[in-house]
């Protein structure tokens, strides 16, 4: 729970999280639209994290059930999105080495 | 929580921001891809360390099967189903995130007077908004699967069936806070997976991209309340830059629209078919042979083209390049205006032909476009129709009246590379293709397109 660095304190993060994510999104090329959703896609795999420590510390079989199956969703989040995002920008990196020919 | 730990998450959150960064430009976007996964793939093997943990070996075989499950689906997918993909790894990230909730509250819940107000609204929230984002993905999936109908299904009375289930979810949210029952909570999630179903129904295929922003938005913005139900930093910072990317593009595919985010989602392109449309019908138009848009292309100084879904439908990507590279190679100045809405995502286009390997610096942005096309000769339209109809500017009636088009009106010549006569997405007839200045070619987008190809080598 939100005790080790406290309510306030999480929120806080939350809101400079808020202006960073501004920040930086607002800069991203129109070209790179498509990837930028995909890459943002990725990035919120991350909820795998969650998942793997609540099922670690769950007791009780539907908790550990229901726990899995969100690291599972989240595993398929995660990795897939990074590999198609990859996949995505490699088409655009090639174009350019061949632009350099 | 150790400082070890927190530290790693610290690492993990840079590399994050480090990979929106990255995409500011295209050669640096793979790099910061890179870094993402890295800080990824970090911090879960730091949560796999922390040593109290229980069922490590179950935890792990579930990483597995999530991996085989996701990689495949990465690697072997077409582009033209990028769409698709990026909606069904969006859907599954809410749905992990909506569990996540539920899972940790029945894991606190015999001691529900430990868990604080601020706990519980984040729980609340992320259960409904994790669920809508759920189930809303799978049934765009589906849209763009075409497993179910790509034109929007309205029910009857579905208004008021969508504001009833809405209103349920937000009372149940608003009654879980203060009442931390777990069938509440279930109930809550069940309601909020109908309202996601209820929400992309009525959605159709053109408003796709601004509905898949939205959802992305959701997403991490749940992940960002999962990240304050744990306590967990990484997940809050990672939630909250997807929610701001989610935010940013959906904004900008409203503007894109020229309408408030509002009128999409409550169904502003449901057409009203008829009216003008219906007199339009029997019209004359003016087709041309493949040879005859090989001469009007060949001789050209500046030829603007215009891609559309139709194009990612067709395939087309490849044959629109290859065309590109003859007429440059006969002195033509060859470039593409980009719509920000036209496809199925945004910047659905520029993925679309950049697997094509078209040059990036060929590729204008709406502005940019529309002052070229005052002075193009030649603007070929291909598979795209909404994106280019004047009625947006000129019949205030129509559902698409005051989006921001590409003026191909403007250029000297229009050819529409079209499969049919039949109107675009919005329903809305379009005066341009019986303009005396336009020329149509009736046919698959690719095959057609190969035929000019092969007429314009023989010029």
């Amino acid at each position: 729970m939100a005790n080790q660095i406290g309510g306030v304190g999480l929120l806080t993060i939350f809101v400079l999280a808020v202006f960073v994510g501004f920040e930086v999104v607002s800069k991203v090329s129109a070209i790179l639209h498509t990837p930028l959703m995909s890459g943002a896609n990725a990035i919120h795999g991350v909820v795998l994290v969650g998942a793997i420590l609540i099922t670690g510390t769950a007791s009780g079989p539907v908790q550990i059930i229901l726990g899995l199956i969100a690291v599972v969703l989240g595993t398929v989040n995660m990795v897939g999105g990074f590999v198609v995002t990859d996949r995505m920008l490699r088409m655009f990196s090639a174009k350019r080495s061949e632009d350099r020919r | 929580m150790s400082n070890g730990v927190l530290f790693g998450d610290l690492i993990a959150a840079v590399c994050f921001i480090l990979a929106l960064k990255g995409l500011s430009a295209p050669r640096t976007a793979r790099y910061g891809n890179w870094a993402g996964a890295a800080g990824a793939a970090l911090a879960v093997i730091i949560s796999l360390s922390t040593g109290h943990l229980q069922h490590v070996g179950l935890i792990l075989l579930a990483v597995v099967i999530g991996a085989v499950i996701g990689v495949p689906a990465a690697t072997r997918v077409k582009m033209t189903a990028m769409p698709q993909l990026v909606a069904i790894f969006n859907g599954v990230g809410g749905g992990a995130a909506a569990v996540v909730a539920l899972v940790e509250f029945l894991t606190v819940a015999h001691n529900s007077s430990l868990i604080s107000a601020g706990d519980q609204v984040a729980t609340v929230f992320t259960i409904l908004v994790g669920s809508v984002s759920f189930s809303g993905s799978m049934i765009t999936f589906a849209k763009l699967q075409e497993l179910m109908t790509t034109r929007p299904v309205v029910l009857p009375a579905g208004r008021w069936i969508s504001s009833g289930v809405f209103a349920a979810a937000i009372v149940l949210g608003i009654v879980g806070v203060p009442v931390r029952s777990t069938g509440l909570l279930v109930v809550l999630m069940l309601v909020s997976l109908g309202l996601g179903v209820l929400f992309v129904l009525p959605v159709g295929g053109a408003d796709v991209p601004i509905v898949i922003s939205l959802l992305n938005a959701f997403t991490g913005l749940t992940v960002a309340a999962s990240g304050y139900v744990l306590g967990n930093t990484l997940l809050i910072v990672a939630g909250t830059l997807v929610g701001a990317s989610g935010t940013i593009l959906t904004r900008l595919m409203a503007a894109a629209m020229g309408r408030p985010i509002t009128g999409i989602l409550f169904g502003a392109f449901r057409a009203q078919v008829g009216g003008p449309a219906a007199a339009a019908e029997n019209r004359p138009v003016r087709s041309g042979t493949p040879e005859d848009i090989a001469i009007l292309l060949g001789y050209a100084r500046k030829v603007i083209i215009v891609p559309g879904y139709g194009l990612a439908v067709a395939q087309g990507q490849h044959t629109i390049r290859e065309l590109a590279d003859l007429l440059a190679a006969r002195g033509v100045k060859v470039a593409y205006g980009i719509h920000p809405v036209a496809g199925r995502m945004p910047g659905h286009m520029n993925v679309l032909l950049a697997e094509a390997n078209v040059p990036y610096e060929a590729l204008l942005e709406m502005d940019e476009a529309n002052s070229e096309l005052s002075s193009a000769d030649v603007a070929l339209v291909v598979g795209a129709n909404d994106v280019v109809n004047p009625a947006a500017k000129t019949t205030p009636g129509a559902p698409i009246y005051g989006m921001p088009i590409i003026n191909v009106d403007q250029a000297a010549a229009v050819v529409f590379c079209k499969r049919s006569l039949r109107p675009g997405f919005a329903g809305i007839e379009n005066e341009l293709l019986y303009d005396p200045k336009t020329t149509l070619l009736f046919g698959d987008a690719k095959e057609s397109l190969g035929k000019v190809v092969a007429a314009v080598k023989s010029l």
